[in-house]
This record gives C-alpha cells, structure tokens and sequence, in this order.
C-alpha cells in the first residue's frame, strides 16, 4: 500500500498571514482507500492546512500534488472540481430546503418541457435518496423532506453522500463529529468507513481522539503550525495522543495545572 | 409492521423503531400543512369571509367592489413578489418607496413634458430602474453593508434626484402624460368592468414568478442563497451575480407598476411612497416568507397581498371605522410572523413526528 502513488500530497507546505507563520514545513501523503486523522489543539494550524487544501489559501511556498502532478488552486471551486471536496461541521446544507433540492444546490437536474426548462424534482429526489441510502441511512426515504428535520449525524451523512456523488476523489471532514451525540458521531464514523472503503482519501480533522483511532489509518499531530508526530495506526497508545495533542506536555501535568497544584 | 422495514438492507444504523413508512394517509393533509402559502391562504379566506359578510350591503362583492380592492392590490403585487424573492434571498428592498415616484416622473418627463414617442419613454424608465437596481445590488454584494441600509439611502437619494430633476426639467413635481391608445390599453385599461392593467400584469407576472421561484434552477439558487450564502457560493451557485440580477428585477418591476400609475391616471407625481414600502413587505411577511430567507413561496406572496388589498379597501365597504384598518393589518402581521414560525417548525419536523408515530405502532 505505501508505495503506490498517494491521491494528494503536500511538500514543504508554508503559510504565513503577514509576518506570521501559521504553518512550516508540512509534509503529508494521504492514498486511496485511507483515512488521515489530523488532530491538533485549537489554532495548531488544522483550519488553515484545511482552507490550504480546499482551494481557500494560497501556500505560500511548497507544492501540493495530486496523482504525482503538482496543482494550484485559485479558489474552493477550482479544488472542487479537482475532486477536493470539504464538509463542514454544520454539514454545508440547507435547512429549510428538501433534501433532493439541496443536494443538488447549484447542478440541478433539469428537462425540457417545450421552451421551459424545469428543476427535475423527482429526478433529483431519488438519486439523492438513494445515494444517502447506500450510506447505510435507511430512515432517509423521502426526497422532498426537510433537511432541518434531520438529525445532525443525517445531514453530516447527507453532505457526505453529496461530496462522493460529485466525484470527490479526497474528502476534508472539518470536526463532523464534534457537535454530535455518540449514537450520531458513531452514525458519521460509520460513514466515514464506508468512504474510504469506496476508495477516497479522507482527510479527518478532530480533537476527539476516540473518534481518530476509531477510523484512522494514520495521523499528525499538528502543534503550532508544524507536524509534531507523524504515525501510523497502532504506533501510538491512546494517553500518547492525548499527551501529543496537548502540545507535548503529559496529561498528569495538565490535570495538576487545572487543580491548580502546579 | 411494515414493507420499509422488511426492505432495509442489513448495513442500517438506526434501529427499526425509528423508520416508518411514509405513505400514511394523514401525509396527503398534514403535506398541505407545511407549505407556506397555506397560512396566508386561510388568512385570506378568513378576512374574505369577514368583508364579504359585513360589506355585502355596499357590494363589496359586486364586479365594481371587488376590482377596488383587486386594483389595489395589483399595484403592490407586482413590486412584492420580486421583493419576496430578496427576502427569500436574505435581502431586502425599501427604495421601491423612490423608485415607483422616479419611474413615473421619467415617463412623464420623457413622453409627457418632452413628447417623445411613448416606447422610448417606458425604455428609458425600464433602464433608469435597472441601473438603480443594479446600484443597490452592487453595493449591497461589494460591501457587506446590511442591505436594509443600503437601500434606505438609494430610497433617499433616488427621491431627492427625482424632486430636484422635475424641477430643472419642468419646474414642477407633478407632470401630465397622454398615452397613445396601445399604450393606454396595455398599462392603463379596464377590463372586465372595472379591473385595471395592472391587475392582469400582476396575475401573468404572479405565473412567470412561480415558475422562476419553484420549478427552475435559479429557484433552487435563491432559496440556496438563502438558507446559507457560503454553503451556496461553495456549491457553486454565482451569490453575487444572483443578488445583483435580483435587485434590478425588484426595480424593474417596481418601474412596471409606476409606468402603469402614470399611464392609468395621466400624469406622474415625485413625492416619494413610503406607504408602498410597508405595504410590500407587509404583503410577503403576510405570505409567509421567512424575514430571515430561505422559506417562502410565490402563492403565500399572492394571497399576502390580496389580504392587504381586501383590508385596506374593503374596509370602506363595511360599517367599520376606515381607521381600524391600520389596527387588522398590524394584528395580521403579529399573527402572520407567529404562525410563519409554526409552520417552518412543522415543516423541519417532519422525521420527529413520524418517529413518534414510528413508536406508536
């Protein structure tokens, strides 16, 4: 498995906003059929490595290739359609809309009839239907439902489905997970097995370090902008990570910090 | 229990309990529930019901009566459908107030004082609006300016021009304007004894909109828009575009009813209609668009208005006093914003009602 080509790769990644660096020296692999956990302490970098990804930031120096050719995005579309497709922690979906109808937010499925062009809801409602379906989420059978009255692991799910309908080929999970009950989050983890068994990279941003070794292949531990730990699975002990993600110091002095002992 | 749940594949996450079939007889009604023209459709039958009683005396219900209050409400439907699909859209549009004024004095101005031929008099107006609209579009995408003051001040500026202009050009705020026949009978006839033009740009507009609103793809963008502007531009939908294109259609339509007002009553006046601007968004929040975007439909906009019309001007054909109606429309509103939020929960609520169900059985 290392040594075919990986989908997307970042070399020496930089980036600097001004006079600070937020990200040095990031190197990354991620291959098909894969799951890269990238776990890191709020503003290590994780956001902004994403945003660098999806098309949002410039690096400011290094090469990201994907399939072995170096590539350069001059906006999220551009990554989209390169197959790099991001899903938020709010699923990046519509509420008040059907769920046939935001699926298919901006390609909409469209016939003819004489000279008027007509959004093809049934169309559009079966093939979302059915992709969500063959994620494993049965409760999902009607195209024309609410997507508020989905549950916040249904809609993670939805947005999912929708990314591997539109041929993302690596799929950028920025904390599904992290505003879900653990029957939900279990719902998304499951999803996300289901991802990488149909062949994408995922790239699985999180600071819940059950849910990475749950699913992950391999992880990086990004601490101030920088990989501080790079691992494949079973290298790591669960406290190791902890302790990682907590820049470095052991979880002991961490507990004494709070208790005020230290 | 169920065929549903005898046809799940083995890969289902959520225990059966939970998935219920969806072809329950009760979904037909309880659908017809979550759409949101249904508030203002028994908003309006209720009013209808009320005035028709009450003002059956003086012929509210006659041909003549009832083109009073239909006439009146075209004007302001042609405006407030447009302004529904900015609110659907998150936006909103008070400049319509200068912009109605402004779009009659051009005619005026053009065809009446000046006597240009009447089509290069409605071109002009069509374009002068446009450009305003794309004004308000531009400032309100390039900005981030809430859209309530962007337009606030092209409503100020627009009509001060307005006044400032009639009075270089023909030194004074008020210009007559004959139309030619063809003219007359297309923006300012009657019809049916009694019903003006407007009337039937309102009801052909009302079908053009819903098409553009439900059933094609820049619907679906608008309600995107919405719901949720970065999920909408990062699915590829151009927000900025769709925005501008939006505003200029609001003017547009709003030049439409002014061209209308000029032609109908032969002369153009400047004061601006501040009136209009209440009425309009009066007449969408009434329809049940949701002030914050994302939920609405034309029909709601449609019934919202004629609810407006049968206030406002069939008050006058009842025993009650004129000046209670100010009272009904800003009691509708209250109520017309409460039952708009019980019908959006009604409509994301769908699974959780038939999860109750679900367990039920």
């Amino acid at each position: 498995m290392s040594n075919q080509e990986p989908i997307i790769e970042l070399r020496n990644i930089n980036k600097s906003f001004g006079p600070i660096d937020v990200l040095h020296n990031i190197n990354l692999k991620v291959n098909a059929g894969e799951v890269l956990c990238l776990l890191g302490d709020n503003g290590a970098g994780k956001s902004t490595l994403i945003k660098t990804l999806a098309g949002v930031h410039n690096p400011t120096s290094g090469e990201i290739l994907m399939g072995g050719k170096p590539v350069h995005f001059d906006g999220p579309r551009q990554a989209q359609d390169a197959g790099i497709a991001t899903v938020h922690q709010f699923g990046g979906t519509f509420p008040l809309m059907s769920i046939g109808r935001s699926f298919f937010a901006g390609v909409e499925p469209t016939k003819w009839y004489g000279p008027f062009e007509v959004f093809d809801r049934k169309t559009a409602n079966e093939i979302a239907v059915k992709s969500v379906r063959d994620f494993g989420i049965t409760r999902i059978d009607n195209g024309d439902r609410m997507v508020g009255g989905l549950s916040g692991g249904e809609r993670q799910s939805l947005a999912i489905a929708r990314a591997v309908h539109f041929g993302a080929q690596v799929l950028i999970l920025d904390e599904p997970t992290a505003a879900l009950g653990v029957k939900q989050a279990a719902h998304v983890l499951r999803i996300v097995n289901e991802t990488k068994r149909r062949g994408l990279a995922v790239i699985f941003i999180t600071h819940q370090v059950m849910h990475a070794m749950s699913v992950g292949d391999h992880f990086a531990v990004l601490i101030r902008g920088g990989i501080a730990a790079d691992f494949r699975k079973g290298e790591r002990s669960r406290e190791e990570i902890t302790d990682l993600m907590a820049g470095g110091e052991t979880m002991a002095d961490l507990e004494a910090a709070i208790s005020g002992d230290a | 229990m169920n065929k549903a749940n005898q046809d799940q594949p083995p890969s289902d996450i959520e225990d059966s309990q939970t998935s219920s079939d969806s072809s329950d007889g009760s979904s037909k009604y309880a659908g017809l529930f979550r759409r949101p023209e249904t508030g203002a459709f028994m908003g309006m039958a209720l009013v209808f019901i009320v005035f028709g009683f009450f003002g059956y005396e003086k012929n509210f219900l006659s041909v003549i009566g009832s083109s009073t209050w239909v006439n009146h409400a075209s004007t302001i439907g042609i405006i407030a459908i447009p302004i529904g699909f900015l609110m659907i859209a998150g936006e909103l549009d008070i400049s319509v107030g200068a912009v109605l004024p402004a779009s009659a004095m051009t005619l005026g101005v053009t065809s009446g004082y000046y006597d240009l031929p009447i089509w290069i008099g409605i071109t002009l107006t069509l374009c002068i609006a446009a450009a305003i609209g794309w004004i308000n579009g531009m400032i309100v995408t390039r900005t981030q300016v809430p859209s309530l003051i962007v337009t606030l001040a092209t409503l100020f500026a627009v009509s001060g021009l307005t006044l400032s202009l009639a009075i270089l050009t023909t030194n004074t705020t008020q210009v007559a304007l004959n139309a030619p026949g063809w003219a007359k009978a297309l923006f300012g006839g009657r019809y049916l004894g009694g019903f003006r033009s407007s009337v039937f740009w309102w009801i052909g507009l009302t079908a053009c909109f819903i098409f553009i609103l439900h059933y094609s793809k820049w619907g679906n963008w608008i309600f995107a828009l919405g719901g949720d502007k970065e999920s909408a531009r990062n699915a590829g939908i151009p927000t900025n575009k769709l925005k501008i294109a939006l505003f200029m259609l609001v003017a547009v339509c709003t030049a439409l009813a002014g061209i209308c007002q000029a032609i109908q009553f032969n002369s153009a006046q400047s004061p601006t209609n501040f009136t209009l601007i209440f009425n309009t968004i009066i007449a969408v929040v009434v329809g049940g668009v949701l002030l914050t975007g994302g939920f609405g439909s034309v029909m709601g906009i449609f019934f919202g208005t004629l609810t407006l019309g049968i206030v406002q001007q069939g008050i006058n054909f009842t025993n009650i006093d004129r000046n209670l109606s100010s009272l009904i429309i800003g009691v509708m509103l209250l109520i017309a914003v409460l039952m708009n939020d019980t019908f959006r929960a009604l409509a994301t609520s769908w699974s959780t009602q038939k999860k109750k169900n679900g367990g039920d059985i």
